[in-house]
């Protein structure tokens, strides 16, 4: 109950203190609990975190002690030493980086016009176009990348990190086509004839109006491709040989590694997705309100 | 059919703004349009090279014998095999029971969002983060919390719940090693879901909201009658997904979960690299994207009546 | 302006992308710069060394580990550990006069890597390294080169027969040298102890001890502390292949589903009444070992490494328990090959025989947990935690009533249905509760198959056979 008196509200916050504090006390009641849900929220989602990142920064005794202890006492670097200066760490996580920059900028490129078209058009086979579309993230990678390895090695793009980003791109694109469609689907279309009428080319009408009001869509397409090229690891291992991602570097042989290097792994594999969420979460947010005004 | 929906409530939404558009379609209907498929070049042509192609050729490897010929030995292989059953039994049970706990939860974390509370973008960003991690590592994270001398075992022996540690991972439980599957997987991936309706959400025109409120609208009602029904295309999407993608995951569930609970991602891949027959791991993928778009269609029918309903 | 911001990084990345992509068919900016000048560089080195070998045909084995083998690409199923790897690539390699790429993957991609390089006739891999039942699918596609010769001239190294037979899989070639081995041990914990059974002698123990040993445990601290491998990727199903079975039965086929084998699912199911039911997902059990969820267990050698390693005092290593045809053990063995169309197959020749120095291969088993294949005197100085390995598997291969039982021999294609079949019945008798003789004879039907499949005659502990070994 209590979110939904706040529903869209949106944003000022301000505004809405003005106006519901005098009428009720019931709405800081409300708040209070929506406050209380958030924080609940949070806690769960954060408590794992802490124990990943606690762990990977504990000596590997305190790992293993029972009863254990709940803080990483004393604080410990050595694990973190030890994989951060393990073999090809740094070139793999370079190469991871460049192979998601280029999976997000290819798949927004291609994804999002056809995300588009698929939002305002309406053509013969545009139905069975999502289905397929589809198709590609209903099939495993692992099965995928085995006939991919051949054509990749006839064609020289095998163990290239163009390669492996080709096929993160072929992967992500249903994600950003159908997020994106989704987006520009609920993109009022009278506001895209209002500013063609106004005398709007259609190009500057789309990305006048049409583009910024997309942004949150963009933006959560954007992470979800980088995200989804830093965190594979099957395709990046079955198409790479020395130029290998960090995940096809690491994730394999975790499962492998002794406990302690396990949580360091895992920590120093979530931070840069963490890092990248962080700049473009912004342009998840309150679009709307700005476009408006 | 079911996906036709679609272009209909493109010209429907915003609220009753439908009629405003309709003429502007008709209009371009009449006089062939190439812009669509001049837009969607790219992509069909880096989907046929990158997928089509290699999925195409999996499918012979899946219906192939040793001689080259053709042969179903692979499906009766996949069948009998002693995990099948089970697998079947466990990926369908955890979809159907982790998927829409996983929208509803989303739904939930996206409408406290969209309230504009105070540091909102502080608690986005915190339930962002799980999207970040693999589903090898939230194994292994899950699993340091739920094993035997684990996290959870020491909180409760610390508020005195419990003296000797608790089995949550037996072999001899497996409802309570489910349970804690379904955790772990509600916390790795409710984010994607989350993130995709946060941008949905974004996009309805506060407007339509503030109306329904000057009319008297409950917040009951104007959630039911004005956001769920123009969140539905950003719903549809993040349902679709997200049931894709639980079709995928194992890495999870064989942390947690060990031998007891085999699914069908997890059997494709045993089969791939322990058993080393890609015949059968073939086959295997084609069963899940089978039921990957079986499963896609059903989400598709059971969300467009129910927006009909609401209409 | 600001709203355009990922628009603007998307350009940049756009025009950096098209650059990279150009860049690959002409001068290669980014990383893929090194890989070819990587791949240039192995060629020409190839081809130098080529003619050097050819020239000079016969030389002296020094003659080739003095000679820089140039970029040399192993890949390799094996030290997947990120410390074992670390080890071996820092402390080991790094001694070899030529530049090393050792590259770790999965059974499943190494296999596909090579299978797809030879199929688009560009090998970039030199040197191969895996365990005997990662080298068929490259015999059958007859992908590996003959390393005979190679055999003969490290005569001196004392590599034993059995394990060169192993290498030529059944065939009159040597597909593949020793590389180094392992095997599996009980480990227990220190606390264990005061529950042994009266008479039981921890290094001798019978699988019944075994059992009431693990009882006496559960009675004692009310928790059930017997680790068993059984997870995704946990290692049990050798131990039923080359412990239990040959234990009771006296042989890994043949006698499948005899009355003996049914006495030994019977034992195991016992067994398992003791086990921590997370035994389904353990894999490595030096980690319950070290957290204490397990006292008693066993496992692979570099799989309880990590616990003997960082706490000596702690654990003890053990010979594995004994049934009634005797003290049966697996030797596990890896090995190197060279696959055909290597690009620096004279640089691998080298490094293999490198490998096979009695230093390099004490130097392997202090950062590694695998032991030497060829004539070597560990030294007295290894750490504690090795030291203790290497005598629990000198304890246990010396044992008076040991019973050594091979890895599968000529199985080709066949080696993963080989031990799906174990695995398999683990799963139907001991975790679903079927019936132990319906399922053995339903088994035995699948094994027959496998092995009239391969064409592949009995092998030890099994007695030899005419035709395919058969389970009677």
């Amino acid at each position: 109950m209590s979110i939904l008196d706040q529903v869209n509200l949106n944003d000022n916050a301000p505004v809405t203190a003005r106006t519901a504090r005098p009428v009720l006390n019931q709405r800081s009641m409300a708040r209070f609990a929506l406050y209380v849900l958030a924080v609940t929220l949070t806690l769960w989602i954060i408590l794992p975190l802490y124990f990943i990142t606690a762990s990977a920064f504990s000596t590997r005794d305190a790992l293993y002690d029972w009863p254990k202890s709940l803080f990483p006492n004393p604080i410990s670097f050595d694990t973190m030493d030890f994989f951060l200066n393990s073999r090809g760490v740094y070139s793999s996580a370079l190469n991871s980086l460049i192979v998601g920059l280029i999976t997000l900028a290819l798949s927004l490129l291609i994804g999002a016009p056809a995300g588009y078209a698929l939002a305002r058009f309406i053509f013969p086979g545009r139905d069975s176009y999502k289905l397929l579309i589809l198709t590609t993230r209903a099939f495993p990678i692992v099965i995928l990348s085995i006939p991919l390895s051949v054509t990749f090695l006839n064609f020289g793009l095998y163990d290239t990190l163009i390669g492996v980003a080709l096929v993160h791109t072929a992967l992500a694109l249903p994600q950003t086509i159908l997020v994106t469609s989704s987006i520009f689907v609920a993109v009022p279309n009278e506001l895209e004839e209002a500013a063609l009428t106004l005398g709007c080319h259609r190009m500057s009408a789309f990305t006048k109006i049409v583009l910024p009001m997309a942004l949150p869509g963009l933006a959560a397409a954007a992470i979800f491709a980088f995200v989804l090229s830093w965190n594979e690891v099957f395709a990046a291992t079955i198409l790479t040989s020395q130029n290998r991602t960090l995940p096809a570097q690491v994730l394999g042989s975790l499962s492998n590694s002794s406990l302690p290097l396990r949580y360091a792994g895992g920590f120093v594999l979530i931070v840069p997705s963490l890092l990248f969420i962080l700049i473009i979460r912004k342009y998840l947010l309150n679009m709307w309100g700005r476009v408006v005004k | 059919m079911s996906l036709k929906q679609e272009p209909e409530q493109a010209l429907k939404t915003p609220g009753q703004a439908g009629e405003v558009a309709l003429p502007d379609f008709k209009r371009r209907r009449r006089r062939f349009n190439y812009t669509p498929f001049l837009l969607l070049l790219p992509a069909t042509l880096f989907l046929a090279i990158f997928f089509l192609y290699p999925m195409l050729q999996s499918f012979i490897i899946a219906f192939q014998d040793s001689q080259g010929g053709f042969t179903f030995d692979n499906i009766d292989t996949m069948v009998k095999d002693t995990n099948f059953g089970d697998a079947l039994k466990y990926t369908l049970l955890f979809i159907v029971i982790i998927v829409p706990l996983q929208v509803v939860l989303a739904l939930i974390m996206a409408l406290v969002i969209n309230t504009g509370l105070k540091w909102a973008g502080f608690f986005l960003y915190i339930w962002t983060i799980p999207l970040a991690i693999s589903d090898l590592a939230a194994g292994i994270v899950w699993y340091s919390i739920f094993t035997n001398h684990g996290y959870i075992n020491q909180i409760l022996i610390q508020l005195g719940l419990t003296q000797t540690p608790i089995d949550f991972l037996s072999f001899e439980n497996p409802t309570l090693v489910f349970v804690a599957v379904v955790i772990a997987e509600l916390w790795r991936a409710t984010a994607i879901v989350m993130v995709i309706l946060v941008a949905g959400l974004q996009v309805i025109p506060r407007a339509y909201t503030e109306a329904a409120e000057v009319f008297g609208a409950s917040p009951w009602q104007r959630l039911w009658h004005v956001t769920l029904p123009m969140l539905k295309p950003s719903l549809q999407v993040a349902l679709i997904l997200r049931t894709i993608l639980a079709f995928q995951t194992f890495a999870l569930v064989f942390a947690l979960a060990g031998r007891i609970m085999p699914v069908l991602a997890g059997e494709a891949y045993k089969w791939y690299n322990d058993v080393r027959n890609v015949g059968v791991a073939a086959t295997y993928a084609l069963l899940i994207l089978l039921l990957s778009l079986a499963n896609t269609f059903i989400y598709l029918r059971f969300l467009n009546t129910k927006a009909e309903e609401l209409a | 302006m600001k709203r355009y911001f990922p628009l603007g990084v998307v350009l940049t990345l756009l025009a950096t992308l098209l650059l990279s992509a150009c860049g690959d068919n002409t001068a290669a900016p980014v990383a893929t710069t090194a890989a070819a000048s990587a791949t240039t560089a192995a060629g020409a080195v190839t081809t130098a060394a080529g003619a050097a070998t050819t020239a000079a045909a016969g030389a002296a084995t020094t003659a080739a580990a003095q000679a820089n083998a140039g970029d040399i690409v192993w890949l390799s199923t094996q030290l997947s550990a990120v410390q074992e790897n670390e080890g071996f690539t820092k402390n080991v390699l790094n001694s070899f006069n030529g530049k090393v790429n050792y590259i770790q993957k999965d059974n499943g991609p190494y296999t596909d890597q090579i299978l797809s390089e030879e199929k688009a006739g560009k090998v970039t891999v030199s040197l191969l390294g895996g365990l005997h039942g990662d080298f068929p699918p490259f015999i059958q596609n007859d992908l590996l080169e003959d390393l005979t010769p190679l055999a003969a001239k490290l005569k001196d190294r004392g590599i034993p027969q059995t394990f060169l037979d192993l290498g030529k899989m059944g065939t009159n070639k040597q597909y593949y040298i020793p590389w180094m081995q392992a095997t599996y041990v009980m480990a227990y914990n220190k606390k264990a102890l005061q529950y042994l059974p009266a008479g039981a002698d921890a290094n001798k123990l019978t699988y019944d001890q075994f059992r009431d040993w693990a009882a006496a445990i559960q009675k004692g601290t009310g928790e059930r502390k017997l680790g068993i491998p059984a997870g995704p990727k946990g290692l049990y199903n050798r131990l039923l292949q080359g412990y239990l079975y040959p234990a009771y039965t006296g042989g890994e086929v043949t006698g499948f589903r005899s009355p003996e084998a049914v006495q030994m699912w019977t034992y195991l199911k016992d067994l398992w009444k003791y086990a921590n039911p997370q035994s389904v997902s353990y894999e490595f059990m030096q980690e319950p070992l070290q957290s204490g969820e397990v006292w008693l267990t066993i496992d692979h050698t570099a799989r309880l490494i990590d616990a003997v390693k960082s706490k000596p005092d702690d654990f003890v290593l053990a010979p594995a328990p004994s049934g009634a045809k005797g003290l049966a053990f697996m030797p596990v063995l890896a090995g190197m090959a060279i696959p055909k169309g290597a690009p620096n197959k004279a640089g691998a020749e080298a490094l293999i025989d490198f490998i096979s120095t009695p230093q390099t291969q004490i130097n392997t088993t202090r950062q590694v947990a695998f032991f030497p294949v060829v004539k070597a005197d560990l030294p007295a100085d290894l750490a504690p935690g090795i030291k203790a390995e290497a005598a629990a598997v000198a304890a246990q291969s010396s044992a008076p009533n040991a019973l050594p039982s091979l890895l599968p021999v000529g199985l080709g294609a066949q080696n993963g249905d080989f031990n799906k079949v174990y695995t398999d019945t683990f799963t139907r008798i001991i975790l679903k509760n079927e019936d132990i003789k319906t399922v053995l004879e339903d088994e035995t039907k699948i094994m027959n198959n496998v092995l009239n499949t391969a064409k592949a005659p009995c092998w030890s502990p099994d007695p030899p056979s005419t035709g395919p070994c058969q389970v009677k």
